[in-house]
């Protein structure tokens, strides 16, 4: 409460320290996060005026309320609110924070502050002015960094950080233009081939009902849902880190995406997964799944998914995306059975192989011979480029065909 | 499957039944055998006026409960069949096109006159076209009528999303006429076969209800009902034999509409008894794919045909 100098100076006063406090606030939450426009600042400082502030806690509820407007921004806003209005040298730091050539030189006084308002608190030490541009990309990037609790759980293999940042941000800017399906709910189209009586009508009478004017409609368009069932075994750990990443990016971008993740056994993560803020997300998700890095039972764990959840997942035309190396504890048993009714039952069935970053790639093992004949399209995604592809993939069917045959042609030589 | 007669009987007693036993007894009238768990939900959702929400496998009776509580308690059962691209034209009411263009004819002929008067009267009551769930909130002589949404997981979110406002208020707005309201409303029961997730916000407002496969007791009392006259070793094997299956790793279980199928094609077989050959001939009827028949066939029914009948031996039966 130290940079409550005077409640009534903030209140009266236009452009008083209050006032420019609240905006500093606002600026740290955006820098942690917050989509927070210009617009939030002004009517902050005008629902400060207007509550009038006697208590701490009334300043809490008010600014909260204009400028919290999701429940998982809850969190990171309590502690904002604590740190801001206890700490006399904020100020300084935001002040660091926002003309980058001064360094910011405070160490973080909580150990359990959230990692991205300790980057909104302190940015990188000692970076020339130069950078300037550059650094305000990595405080946006530190939106996603994932806390280090996540890594003490499960053995991911060694991403570095900065790898991870890029990975983020480039799958937060990858646009998911899946082949739009055809539904059969119309909706109006001026050169549709069905006419819409309905709305023909209603125009009509605008005119007094002299003249009809013909409205049209035609069937509608709507991305199909998406199963994503991911391998997490051993042999896959190296990617499955970025792979969550990848799937939570999905679930948040469109509707109707379905997780799976397997190792021995098969978890269901869509909900976890729903989550808009990804850290929350990943650690629900190491929570719930026990057999990270463990050995892989595809064609078992297939079967299980084929029995209990094909039925209510791959309904109206969904596409599946399976990601994984194709290497198997048990040599591919029961696999070509299963692949072969996963395939049958699905719209698209993709198959995302990050072993195929080898050029000289050859489906050897058991496994990966059962997958090969029952997928549509055969893809390798190991690093941003091929996710990007992978992107175009989903957009193009076309394109699909010729590299399956390839890779088909291969397996047959 | 109810006979004439006795849809009339039940005619006369269309009120609610007042407790839990009443409901079983209904029920069975209706030769519908049903768990006291689900005679308590649906118990509870006549009385608290919710709508119930049945989920379960393929053929283990959701819509049979619908159509025997509307032929029990003598309502009117309104059926309203989802489909993708289920819209408003056909679920909820529709106007009455070629009349409307005749009446904007005839109002030409007549020297055209007061354009806004032709805009009401072209949208009035006497136009509309009335789909499922509009006349499902019309009140109806012998009480509200029973509104049964099948398979809703065909539908689109849109659809469900409609549904939210007429399952909480029973209430239909139509822009030209304005929100028309139930004055009782209907008894609801929406199933759903889970080919996708229905909504929970949709859910919250219903009495949920897993409607799963019976038991070995209670499948044969649904086969006596459903099939009577045949022998009860027969059934008793049938039954049993159905059981064991649905304890198998199979792509599709059986259900209670499959063991009724089957019982009758045996009987049509004049069999008492079930043997290995006639099992592998009629497997067709119990499963409907082919892995699994390939599965069962043979070796493997054999065995479970064995089992059946040692277990059945041990019994004394």
């Amino acid at each position: 409460m130290v940079l409550l100098p005077d409640p009534t100076s903030g209140q009266n006063g236009e452009g008083g320290a209050f006032a420019t406090n609240i905006v500093h606030f606002v600026r740290l939450l955006r820098a942690s996060g917050l989509r927070l426009g210009p617009g939030k600042a002004m009517d902050a400082v005008r629902a400060v005026e207007v509550a009038g502030i006697r208590r701490r806690d009334d300043l809490y509820w008010t600014l909260f309320s204009v400028l919290v407007n999701r429940r998982d921004q809850r969190d990171l806003f309590d502690q904002a609110f604590h740190i801001f209005w206890r700490d006399p040298k904020i100020l300084e730091r935001m002040m660091s924070l926002l003309l980058p050539q001064a360094e910011g030189t405070a160490e973080p006084s909580k150990s359990n502050m959230s990692q991205r308002l300790r980057q909104a608190l302190l940015p990188g030490q000692g970076e020339a002015r130069a950078s300037n541009e550059k650094k305000e990309v990595e405080i946006d990037a530190t939106l996603t960094f994932s806390a280090d609790e996540l890594l003490q759980k499960k053995d991911f293999a060694d991403m570095t950080a900065e790898e991870m940042d890029q990975a983020k941000a480039a799958m937060a800017r990858i646009d998911w233009p899946f082949r739009p399906a055809r539904t059969r709910r119309l909706q109006p189209d001026a050169r549709g081939h069905r006419i819409d009586l309905r709305a023909s009508l209603q125009a009509s009478l605008r005119t007094g009902g002299t003249i009809i004017p013909l409205k049209r409609k035609s069937p509608g368009e709507r991305p199909p849902p998406l199963v994503v069932v991911c391998d997490i075994s051993g042999s896959m750990s190296q990617y499955s880190r970025m792979f969550l990443h990848f799937m939570h990016a999905l679930s948040n971008d469109r509707s109707r995406v379905h997780s799976f993740l397997f190792g021995t056994r098969l978890t269901n993560i869509s909900r976890m997964l729903r989550q808009r803020d990804v850290d929350k997300a990943l650690t629900a998700v190491s929570e719930r799944v026990p057999d990270w890095s463990g050995g892989t039972r595809i064609g078992a764990t297939l079967a299980e998914f084929n029995r209990l959840w094909s039925r209510r997942v791959l309904g109206q035309g969904a596409v599946v995306l399976l990601l994984t190396d194709g290497l198997d504890r048990e040599g591919g048993e029961g696999l070509p059975r299963e692949m072969e009714r996963l395939h049958k039952s699905c719209h698209r069935l993709i198959w995302l192989n990050p072993l195929l970053r080898w050029d000289g790639f050859e489906p050897k093992a058991a496994g990966i011979r059962a997958i090969l004949p029952h997928v549509d399209d055969f893809r390798p995604v190991h690093n941003l480029s091929s996710i990007a592809d992978l992107a175009h993939a989903l957009s193009h069917e076309s394109d699909a065909g010729n590299r399956l045959k390839l890779n088909l042609g291969r397996l047959a030589a | 499957m109810i006979s004439r007669s006795f849809a009339l009987d039940c005619k006369i007693m269309s009120a609610l039944p007042e407790s839990i036993d009443a409901v079983e007894t209904l029920l069975s009238r209706g030769d519908y055998v049903a768990d006291r768990s689900l005679a308590t939900t649906l118990f509870l959702a006549l009385k608290m006026g919710r709508p119930l929400f049945l989920e379960g496998e393929a053929g283990v009776g959701k819509t049979e409960i619908a159509k025997v509580l509307a032929a029990t308690l003598g309502r009117r059962l309104v059926r309203l069949q989802c489909y993708e691209g289920l819209d408003l034209s056909s679920a909820v009411y529709e106007w009455n096109y070629p009349r409307q263009m005749l009446e904007i004819r005839l109002a030409e002929a007549a020297g055209g006159g007061d354009k806004e008067a032709l805009a009401r009267d072209l949208f009035s009551p006497d136009f509309l076209v009335e789909r499922p769930l509009l006349q499902a909130l019309k009140p109806d002589p012998a009480g509200a009528p029973v509104l049964l949404i099948d398979e809703l997981d065909r539908t689109d979110e849109p659809f469900e999303a409609y549904l939210l406002e007429v399952l909480s208020d029973f209430q239909i707005t139509i822009p030209e006429i304005g929100p028309i309201k139930a004055a009782e409303p209907p008894i609801v029961i929406i199933t759903s076969n889970r080919t996708r997730e229905i909504h929970d916000a949709l859910k919250r407002r219903c009495l949920y209800y897993w409607v799963d496969y019976p038991s070995a007791e209670r499948e044969l009392a649904i086969l006596e009902r459903k099939v009577p006259g045949v022998q009860k070793r027969l059934s008793r094997e049938i039954v049993g034999f159905v059981q064991h299956l649905r304890e198998t790793e199979l792509f599709k279980l059986p259900g209670v509409a499959e063991t009724i199928d089957w019982t009758r094609a045996l009987a049509f077989l004049d069999k008492v008894s079930l043997d290995p050959e006639t099992i592998d001939n009629t497997l067709g009827v119990l499963l409907k794919y082919q892995d699994d028949i390939a599965k069962m066939k043979g070796s493997e029914a054999a065995n479970i045909l064995r089992q059946v009948q040692q277990d059945m031996a041990s019994l004394g039966i």
